[in-house]
Order: C-alpha cells, then structure tokens, then sequence
C-alpha cells in the first residue's frame, strides 16, 4: 500500500487544491436537496406516498405524476422523497453509533498504546475477519420483528471495528509528534490533548471515511431491502421500490429506473464529494 | 492465527442462536416444530445440557463433516452446501476472469500518461461505475438484455446447470458474473493504475526505455510485477467479498447458489442451514484471504523477507 501514498502525492496538483470547483458545489447543493426534501417530506406539497389510486396504474411520466405512478396507483416521486428517509436515517444512525464508539476507542488505543491497544486491536481485527453482510443478515433475519432502529443498530455495531481501525492509524501518525509532547509538558490533560490537538488533524480523514461509510450504508439499506430484511412495506425506501418494481419489470420500467437513479446520484454525489475532500485535505486513499 | 480465527468464527456461528432473545428450540426448529422434531432436537444437540458442552457436541459434528440435517426438508445441511457451492465458484470464477482481462490492459493504456484525456475518461467513467450498486446494475441488465433484447436464459428463475447444457448454462450465469465483473473491474483498475503510474516512475524503467525496450515489452516485463502487489490483496478481499455479498445478484436471479439458498432458508427460518453457510462462507472468506496472502509473497519475495 505504500506505493500509493507516493502516487498520490506525485499527482495531487496545486491548483486542484485550492479550488473545490463547480462540480463539487453541485453535489453538495444535490445532497442537502435530498436532506431537506426527506426532513420536511410532510410539509411539502407533495402527494401522500401511501395512497393508492386504482385509477391511475403503472402509469409512465405525466404532468399529474411527474415520475408516474407504481403497481398500486402511488406517486413514484412521492414515494422517491419519503424513500430517501430510510436511506438518511439508516446511514447517519449508524454512523453515529460506529464513530460514537469506534472514533473514540481508536483515538485512545492510537494515544494510550501498550497493553490496552493491543487487546483491543486483536479484537477488532477479529470481527473485522468476520464478513459483515453474512452477519449483519444472519442477525436481522432472526432478530423478529424487525424495525429501522434494529436495523441501524446491527448495522451501526459491525460499523464500529471498521472506523476503529481507520481512525486509530490516523491518530498513530499524531499521536507522537512534538506539538503533542509540546502539549503534555505543559500539563494539559489527556482529554484536552485528544479533543484540542489530535482531533482536528484526524478530521480530515474521519469526514472522509464517513462519507464512505454513508455511502456504503444507503447501498446496504437497498441490499438488505432485497430480501426483505429492510423496513417493512408499504414504508417506501428506494431499495424496498426497486424490490417491488422486479416483479413487474415488463410492464413499468419506469418504477426500476427512477429508484435506481435517485440512489445511483445520490451515492454519486457522496463519493465525489469525498474524492474532492480527499484531494484537498491530502489524504490519500490508502489510508482508508 | 489462522486457526484462531477461524476457532473464534465457529463460536460466533455457533452462538448467534443464543444472542437472540426466545428459546433457541423454537428458532432451529422454525416451521418445522412438532413434538417428534423437537425431541429429536434436544437428543442432537443436547440443550438441555450447559452451552459449552453443547459447542463441544456441535463442533465435533462439524469437524466430522456433519452439519446437521434440516428440520425442514429434512435432507443434510453440507449436502445441500455442496450442491450450491460450485455455481458460486463458477460465477465468481468467470466474473474475475472479465475482471482482469479488461482492468490490466485499461490501467496499462491510463498508466501511460497519467491525467491525459483517455486517463480522465477511464478515471470518470471508473468512478461513476463504483457509484452504482450492483443490484442497481442487474436490474438494469435484465431490463434491457433479457427483457428487451430478448436473449435466452437470461431472464429471472432460467438457470441451467452445467450438467444439463454448458451454452445455455454460461448464458445464464451472463448476467450475474458480468455484473459482479463490472465491481471488480472498477476496484481493480483503479488500484493498479495508481501502482503502475508509481513504478514507471523508478530508475530501471527509464534504464529499460533508454535501451529501447517497447512500451509493451515494458509495461508487461518490468512493470506489471512489481505493481501488482496491491492488486493481489485488493482481489483476495474483493473475492471474499464476492463469495460474501453476491447473493445479492443470484438472488434477484433465482440462482440456486449459496446466496439464494442462504435467503431461502432465511424465509424459511431454516436455522440450521443458515448456520452452515455461515460458517462455510466465513471460512471461505478468510482461506481466500489467506490464500491471495500467499500468493503476494510469491509475486514479491521481498515482502515475506522483512
């Protein structure tokens, strides 16, 4: 992996540093689009995604229902806004629960090192050998009846030795530089050294991996909606449509495209964002 | 380390039943409870006797090769397994295949000038790619090339096997392995390109250029090798993760591999059969792993001598 670090650095144009660009702006505009569409999904005036109107089936892109309508009548679009809830709310519960425990114990393992990292990393790297999907699946499937907050925590605790490990190596090339020492000799506390010295040189790569990690959990969602282990239907969430459009394929293609398009942006928009974070902060991709 | 891990995993598997809450006979048992299974239950895996000599009754089991008998369809577990594995392998196998052959010569011809034009639409086009979730990609697939164009053995539930037809079995395993191609290859070219733009930059590469090798002959001789360290245990994790997460796939397929047995017997609160694959593609995953650890040392000797 050390060849990378090299390449990056090699190639990490100065201009490309200074500037985020154009492109950048518009994916960030996309993604707090989506926040706020999900967040204030009710007040808009949007149609109500669980309505069914027999009227209307499996009708194609209209001026009445701008992405047409499902199987059952509902308004693709609707459901597409009130989808990206589950989407939001499975990935940054998750990721609280992953860097709300992961972020911390890797810092002190990286800080304290001895006896304690050394336990705690045999630990991690342990589960980390376990595939997590197999688990993550094995657990909800038998853990009835299934909610979006078991959802978040299963998936939230197989997050956590994930961000253990790359928060602890970001903390290891910190821990022992001289502005850290600097700040031991004057007496500040070991808290105050990992909030004020060591936490904003890791925040570059923390925000990094939490996109990342969002990205990979809204995927996970729509993977786990497959086989039913996701919220409940009639709750629309995009993998749950995509799901349901598979049976009814032939008929309405429009009920697989839009989904697939609104989450296919969506994870787009994450990963570009961070590649431009990436970029700017140096962090190589290694590191993740 | 090895067998550590994989002693830890066999209690992972072997727990999860008890890390749920209710009673571990009705969860085994599933559809299948009835007063004549349920005796039988408690006779096979003693539990009504403390939890670890339960795990010492299951693990003996399980090292002998017997990993229990369904209470459901009342066959063996590892037959079932051994029935699904090989369509696994064979998708994975021909995924990786398409995977290399198209991600070696692409990050090759990026290598060569790294930031010009074909460099910056391979690397737009690579990251869009990665972007898309594979089920994403199948559905898309079955829309346009089974429904659409119309091609045999592509649709949804048309698996063949290999014994039955071989043309009509690789076209029904088309679009799942090419879909599984398409993940790889992303992953693949990207990590090779960024190692060979890094290599071609050493002192024996403009050594090799200034006695005038071809391009090929240094791409190919001096180049590849050395690069492809990174790629070697990106695709041991890749294909873990494959043989992991590419049920996704045979599911939406109706391919009886692992995966869909796996999601079946999950509908089916099937527990024993759940167990078994778990414990089978867990180890999977870590020989896999261990497997492609090998096989870098051998790439470079280098890295075993430090």
């Amino acid at each position: 992996m050390y060849v990378a670090e090299v390449v990056e650095e090699h190639h990490d144009r100065p201009e490309r540093k200074k500037r985020l660009g154009i492109l950048f702006w518009i994916c960030v505009g996309w993604i707090a689009l989506n926040v706020v569409g999900a967040i204030f999904a009710n007040v808009l005036p949007i149609q109500n995604p669980l309505f069914q109107n027999y009227a209307t089936v499996n009708a194609g892109p209209s001026l009445h229902h701008f992405l047409g309508t499902d199987d059952l009548g509902r308004d693709i679009f609707a459901r597409i806004v009130y989808g990206s809830r589950v989407s939001i709310e499975v990935s940054l519960g998750a990721m609280l629960i992953g860097f709300g425990l992961g972020a911390p114990l890797g810092m002190l393992a990286a800080y304290r090192r001895g006896k304690f990292d050394t336990i705690l990393t045999a630990v991690m790297y342990i589960f980390l050998a376990f595939p997590a999907i197999i688990a993550t699946i094995a657990v909800l499937s038998f853990w009835t009846p299934r909610s979006l907050l078991k959802i978040i925590i299963v998936v939230g605790i197989a997050s956590i030795p994930l961000v253990y490990r790359v928060i602890r190596s970001a903390t290891m090339n910190f821990a022992t530089r001289d502005f850290v020492i600097a700040a031991k000799v004057q007496g500040a506390t070991d808290r105050r050294i990992m909030v004020k010295e060591l936490l904003p040189n890791i925040a570059p790569v923390g925000v990094s991996f939490l996109l990342i990690g969002i990205a990979t959990v809204v995927t996970l969602e729509g993977a786990l909606a497959f086989l039913g282990l996701s919220v409940n239907p009639p709750t629309p969430s995009w993998g749950n449509m995509i799901n349901e459009s598979l049976s009814i394929l032939q008929q309405n293609p429009w009920l697989a495209i839009f989904p697939s398009l609104a989450m296919c942006l969506f994870l787009l928009c994450l990963n570009f964002i961070g590649d431009r974070l990436r970029a700017h902060f140096e962090v190589s991709e290694a590191k993740l | 380390m090895l067998i550590a891990i994989v002693f830890i995993i066999s209690v992972g598997a072997f727990y999860l039943i008890h890390l749920l809450p209710g009673d571990p006979a009705v969860v085994i048992l599933g559809t299948g409870d009835s007063p004549v299974n349920r005796a039988r239950l408690y006779k096979e895996l003693g539990l009504n006797k403390p939890i670890l000599e339960q795990y010492f009754v299951w693990i003996k089991n399980v090292l002998h090769g017997n990993l229990g008998t369904s209470f459901i369809s009342e066959t063996s577990v590892w037959g079932t397994i051994k029935t699904a594995l090989p369509i696994d392998v064979e998708i994975i196998v021909l995924s990786q295949i398409v995977a290399f052959a198209t991600a070696i010569p692409t990050a090759m011809v990026s290598a060569r000038r790294p930031d010009g034009p074909l460099d910056r639409i391979l690397g737009a086009g690579s990251f869009t790619l990665l972007s898309i979730p594979s089920f994403v990609i199948i559905v898309l697939l079955v829309l346009f090339v089974a429904i659409k164009l119309g091609v045999p053995h592509t649709g949804v539930s048309s698996y063949v096997s290999l014994g039955q037809d071989w043309v009509a079995n690789l076209e029904s395993l088309a679009l799942p392995s090419f879909t599984l191609a398409i993940g790889s290859f992303v992953v693949y070219y990207r990590v090779l390109r960024s190692d060979l733009i890094a290599t071609l930059q050493e002192e024996y590469i403009t050594m090799a250029r200034s006695k005038g090798l071809s391009q090929r002959r240094i791409m190919w001789r001096h180049a590849f090798r050395p690069s492809s360290v990174a790629l070697l245990g990106t695709a041991g994790v890749n294909i873990g993760g494959l043989l992991a997460g590419g049920f996704i796939v045979q599911y939406l397929l109706s391919i009886p591999g692992l995966g869909y047995t796996l999601i079946q017997s999950i509908g089916l609160s099937d527990y024993l059969v759940v167990q078994g694959i778990v414990l089978v593609v867990s180890v999977g995953v870590i020989l896999i792993n261990f497997a492609f650890d090998l096989l870098i040392n051998i790439v470079d000797p280098r890295i075993s001598r430090e």
